[in-house]
């Protein structure tokens, strides 16, 4: 087995470009098998998306602005969520620098939610109901989860899997822009980038390199997180 | 007053002059190890209770036995249907079940106390009281340490959170509270069983000789051959003191890392540095309650009105008041210093709590831990008052109760991001399975009370034999012989 080259997965968010339109929302429940629970469920609190938008007023009617932000599983080099739980079920890839969740170990503590400053992580209150045509459609390369255990979003980890072994068998390196996770792949403005910070010619680390718009989300609390954002209604040409 | 070694204490004459038996009857009266009367007697007046069967017995154990079923259907439901069922969310990931975890450890720390820190500082009242406080501990851990078991998502893999080889070749994870959790619990109830039991010894040699049939096999099991001879009551004495010193650092463990489930996390709220303490002492302050409860109970349903005494009820309401006390300046502590902070997450939960939706819970708990002791236990007559301590330690649980239902699914519910805030309302299985819990303690004491001297008669007597009365001038001065002098 050859070694794999060392990682560090990141995705960035252009806030400017972000139209709220929830196609990524939509493209991640269908890529990564993600339960749809019902409209009371949905009202007691148990929603399930892997990444959501989260829409701001800004200002005074009638002078409003709408602000979305899409946040899902921030990716953490120091993951709050990892040491506390007792099963390993959440530990790091330290190679890929991505935050796994094992669901096949996973007990459902749940406290790996509640030391979540993010809120990113979902707990299945019951097993998942796939009806009709939906169950057709279930990613093959993606586990079902069962009731009593907690998932959250994986950057796509299958996609990034298959990609570095279709690299590996073809034996070259993996190219920047290869690996799409399904949220990137449905974004109809590119506002979301996913790319390898290790590679210093990627479009992730352009992005990010020297860029004053980028900034982190509660980043004063100190877990690393691995998502990017890019402010938005700050052009060069307003400073 | 003059005593001769040959009169058995039971049989000690009472003073010629007067005044001198008048504060000897007084003095009769009041303390119980003043109070010497035939070791048959004393035997059967603990013995004799344990026989009582009266529909009032039967109605209670039935009813009882009822709720336990129930907590176990619901339970069965929960596996089955999945914790949906529960009035979980996101973001409260944590509520009732964890409130009962963290109340009924606290409950348990309250035995312990009182038999072995009351043991190691020789304070003499203790003595009827100390099996009623260490059995209470023993069924409030067992209680505690099931909630664990039915919080979790998948119940029946809640044994991988043990550190035994399996198949599985994966251990648990040390970085885990939860773990540090599961390793002092596990602990103390270790010690507090063993520490109950080698209490438990004379009595059960005590009751093997007095009785016949299932009851006389059964102790004579437990008894272990327990003879009575110098010996045996040497290594006991040995083993109880190392037992007393040991156990308290682990019972100071215990509520402390329960207390790190929440302190060692990112939750506003939660993160405070004070929660160690503040732990422990809001464990001993609703334990303690709950033994008075204990004691009021069984000396009414058992007639133990010989061995439980106003000085008893007396003495556990000062300790109440001591402990409200030191709640409240623990709390204040916890209090203050976030809000000088002024962060706006702690602002949003302080606002919460003062004047929010949680402000009736809030002032509820203030009145029953704080303004309710404060102004009632300075009292002698509303501490040896049966009905007004009683209520008073009923409130103290209803208060203790509140305190970590706000501290777990009323903070839960903010944190950084107002997106993600949620309210707690608890369903109904969970709210039964805390019914059925609270039955489970009462079934198990019940039960216990008519198999097990619920009185340790050799304590008592022990006290009885080293406690005399010495004459000073005008009065009789209670006065007390060190064993090993």
């Amino acid at each position: 087995m050859p070694e794999l080259p060392e990682r560090k997965w990141t995705m960035v968010v252009n806030l400017d470009t972000c139209t709220g339109c929830n196609a990524c929302v939509v493209a991640c429940h269908a890529e990564n098998n993600v339960p749809i629970v019902s409209e009371e469920e949905v009202v007691r609190g148990r929603a399930m998306h892997w990444i959501r938008i989260e829409r701001y007023w800004e200002g005074e009617w009638p002078d409003v602005k709408a602000r979305y932000i899409p946040v899902m599983c921030q990716q953490c080099e120091r993951a709050p969520c990892e040491p506390v739980c007792p099963v390993y079920a959440t530990l790091h890839s330290q190679r890929e620098n991505l935050n796994l969740q094992v669901y096949n170990r996973c007990v459902g503590t749940r406290y790996c939610q509640n030391n979540d400053p993010y809120k990113v992580r979902f707990f299945n209150f019951f097993d998942p109901n796939f009806e009709g045509l939906l169950k057709e459609q279930l990613n093959p390369d993606v586990t079902v989860r069962s009731a009593g255990v907690m998932e959250k979003c994986t950057f796509c980890v299958q996609r990034i899997r298959r990609s570095e072994e279709q690299a590996l068998v073809a034996d070259r390196p993996l190219r920047d822009g290869e690996v799409v996770p399904a949220c990137v792949q449905a974004c109809p403005t590119s506002a979301l980038v996913f790319g390898d910070l290790k590679d210093p010619e990627s479009e992730a680390t352009r992005l990010v390199r020297g860029n004053q718009r980028k900034f982190r989300l509660l980043e004063e609390l100190g877990a690393e997180p691995q998502v990017y954002y890019l402010q938005s209604g700050h052009s060069a040409v307003n400073e | 007053m003059e005593t001769t070694h040959d009169v058995p204490i039971w049989r000690r004459p009472p003073p010629e002059d007067t005044e001198l038996s008048h504060q000897l009857e007084h003095e009769r009266r009041q303390h119980l190890l003043l109070d010497p009367r035939y070791p048959l007697d004393i035997d059967g007046g603990v013995l004799k209770p344990m026989y009582r069967h009266t529909w009032r017995f039967w109605l209670v154990t039935a009813l009882l036995a009822g709720l336990v079923l129930l907590f176990g259907a619901i339970w069965t439901t929960q596996m089955i249907l999945g914790l949906g069922i529960t009035g979980l969310n996101r973001p409260v990931m944590w509520a009732l079940y964890i409130v009962n975890f963290v109340y009924f450890i606290g409950i348990g720390h309250a035995g312990t106390f009182i038999s072995a820190a009351l043991r190691v500082l020789k304070i003499e009242w203790r003595r009827p009281i100390s099996r009623a406080a260490e059995t209470l501990t023993v069924f409030a851990l067992i209680a505690a340490a099931m909630f664990p078991v039915v919080h979790v998502g998948r119940a029946w893999k809640a044994y991988w959170l043990l550190p035994i080889p399996t198949q599985r070749e994966i251990w648990p994870s040390y970085h885990s509270p939860l773990i540090w959790d599961f390793t002092a619990i596990f602990t103390y109830l270790t010690c507090s069983i063993l520490f109950a039991y080698i209490g438990l010894l004379p009595d059960l040699a005590m009751a093997r000789d007095h009785t016949i049939g299932w009851r006389h096999r059964l102790y004579e099991v437990l008894a272990l051959g327990w003879r009575g001879t110098e010996r045996e009551w040497a290594n006991q004495e040995t083993a109880l003191n190392v037992f007393s010193y040991a156990i308290i650092p682990v019972m100071f463990s215990v509520h402390t890392i329960v207390s790190w489930d929440f302190a060692m996390a990112v939750q506003p709220g939660w993160h405070s540095t004070v929660f160690g303490p503040y732990f422990v002492i809001g464990a001993l302050f609703s334990g303690a309650g709950a033994v008075i409860m204990a004691l009021v109970l069984i000396r009414k349903a058992m007639h133990l009105e010989y061995f439980l005494r106003d000085e008893h009820f007396d003495g556990m309401g000062k300790f109440l008041l001591l402990l409200s006390l030191t709640w409240a300046y623990f709390y204040f502590n916890d209090y203050l210093v976030p809000w000088y902070g002024q962060e706006p997450v702690e602002k949003v939960l302080h606002q919460l709590l003062a004047t929010g939706s949680a402000a009736p819970l809030w002032f509820l708990m203030i009145f029953c831990n704080v303004v309710l002791p404060w102004t009632t236990l300075w009292s002698r007559r509303v501490r040896t008052s049966i009905p007004a301590i009683f209520t008073i330690s009923v409130l103290i649980q209803v208060g203790m109760y509140l305190e970590r239902y706000i501290i777990i699914p009323v903070t839960l519910g903010r944190n950084e991001f107002p997106y993600s805030w949620g309210v707690y309302l608890p369903n109904w299985p969970e709210s039964l399975i805390t019914v059925g819990a609270f039955a489970l303690i009462g079934l198990l004491y019940v039960l216990f009370s008519r198999i097990f001297p619920m009185i340790p008669v050799w304590e008592v007597y022990e006290g009885q034999v080293l406690q005399g009365l010495r004459r000073i001038g005008r009065a009789l001065v209670p006065t007390k012989a060190e064993p090993g002098d």
